[in-house]
């Protein structure tokens, strides 16, 4: 068990109106790997993730809810971390995108991504992705291209055009439905 | 953010408790609009007081009325509940329709009831449907609820516990997103009781949800989507903005209303 214990400091915090923010100690699993750590409450879980457990894999597009770039599983579920509070997540699972791929192996989802061209400049790629396996939980492997194009709306590209994303995905889903001795041939 | 003390009470004597010591003090439940709001330095609360451990907020429960569902009850559960989908199909399909798939994880009913944004969904289904909010001390009808932009009958420290939606012989929503935001610029819930319509107007009102009656009474007399073709609410009333004019949004909610019927009476 892997204990990090870190403090995260904002850059407004010298300049806080009032000093309100007493220290939290947090204990979450992240990417199966139990954590600690001591925040201040207005941490956001992006920037615990990125500044605090340096995983800069979950991005940062538009700050305001709306790119989807920040998307990671909150006990399972595709959340925005960027509108969740560290503190938030205290006693619960985070993945991230760095929690997919096992070892050297692409998750078959990220797999489809590289395949089908489903990224440029890869930006929004890591919350398309995390919001694709979640699709994949809740619709299972055989969903179709209505379903991702409508799960997808909170999820914005500034490259691709969409199709080749949502390909990707539809080849994803396939690739994780698949049995497992058939999708390692 | 500006920065502020977290608490995570668990029970709800204790939340209450907490917002009676610290008039600062605000409610955090899902956060899908209240962090976006801290980030942006609109509000400098001393703490939030986190009720998602509360036990008792969160749940459907099938009643002799209709559906009793928590406060901290997420848009997804309601969206994806098969006894709403049975009772009362369009408030599922609302919930559903809320943000996205991520926002949908987090937001929750009393969060969105609480917050009171002219352009939600929720406040259209409660008004609508004629639904009860039930706090920690009251039960408070659909009609005295609502007080226009952002404002509610909730007092000071009131929290709200669940809400009790009676079931109707029909109902349906309907809105126009913008294309950019996505929030409603017009959404209609239509609701058919044997004794009367209720169309309730979300996004188009200048001071939020409005019961628009004209509507409602033609409705109860004849449940067609013909009978609006002449009704119209007044954009006097009606918000007028860069996305659009009153008169514009006049025209929107008579659509969607027609819309809604046509999905009711299916
Ligand atoms: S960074 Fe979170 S939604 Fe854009
Ligand atoms: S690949 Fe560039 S934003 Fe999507």
């Amino acid at each position: 068990m892997t204990q990090a214990h870190v403090s995260v400091q904002t850059q407004d915090s010298a300049q806080a109106r009032h000093n309100a923010s007493a220290t939290i100690a947090i204990s979450l699993t992240v990417n199966g790997r139990a954590v600690s750590a001591v925040v201040e409450p207005r941490t956001l879980l992006v920037q615990f993730l990125r500044e605090a457990l340096d995983l800069t894999g979950t991005h940062v597009g538009c700050d305001t809810s709306q790119c989807g770039a920040c998307v990671v599983h909150l006990d399972g579920e595709a959340v925005k971390s960027c509108t969740t509070l560290a503190v938030q997540a205290d006693g619960r699972a985070v993945t991230t995108i760095e929690g997919l791929a096992q070892g050297t192996t692409l998750h078959p989802m990220q797999e489809a991504f590289r395949e089908h061209h489903g990224l440029q400049c890869g930006f929004c790629t890591p919350g398309m992705i995390m919001s694709a396996v979640d699709l994949v939980a809740r619709f299972g492997p055989g969903l179709d291209e209505p379903t991702i194009r409508d799960n997808l709306d909170g999820n914005l590209c500034r490259c691709t055009g969409y199709h080749n994303i949502v390909r990707a995905i539809t080849a994803g889903a396939q690739a994780m439905g698949a049995p497992r001795d058939l999708a390692a041939e | 953010m500006f920065a502020f003390t977290y608490q995570r009470p668990e029970a709800l004597s204790d939340a209450v408790g907490a917002l009676a010591a610290d008039g600062e003090a605000k409610l955090l439940a899902g956060g899908q609009t209240l962090l976006p709001t801290l980030k942006q330095r609109l509000a400098q609360p001393s703490a939030l007081v986190d009720l998602s451990r509360i036990p008792g907020l969160v749940g459907i429960t099938r009643t002799a009325e209709g559906l009793a569902i928590g406060a901290m009850t997420r848009h997804v559960e309601v969206a994806s509940s098969p006894v709403v989908r049975e009772v009362i199909p369009a408030l599922a399909d609302l919930a559903g329709g809320i943000g996205d798939v991520a926002v949908r994880n987090r937001g929750t009913l009393g969060g969105s009831l609480a917050n009171d944004d002219p352009t939600a969904d929720y406040p259209a289904a409660v008004l609508a449907l004629n639904a009860i909010v039930v706090t920690d001390r009251r039960e408070i009808p659909a009609g005295d609820y609502f007080r226009g932009l952002f404002e509610t009958a909730l007092e000071e420290g009131e929290i709200i516990t669940r809400v009790d939606f009676p079931q109707v012989e029909c109902a349906a929503y309907m809105k126009f997103r913008n294309p950019a935001s996505r929030y409603a610029m017009a959404g209609v819930f239509v609701a058919k009781t044997a004794a009367e319509v209720r169309v309730a107007v979300t996004g188009a009102g200048q001071s939020g949800v409005f019961l628009w009656t004209e509507a409602g009474e033609a409705l109860t007399s004849d449940f067609s989507p013909q009978v609006l073709d002449t009704l119209t609410p007044d954009p006097d009333e009606l918000m007028s903005d860069l996305h659009g004019s009153a008169a514009y949004r006049a025209q929107l909610v008579k659509v969607m209303a027609q819309r809604a019927v046509e999905k009711a009476a299916r």
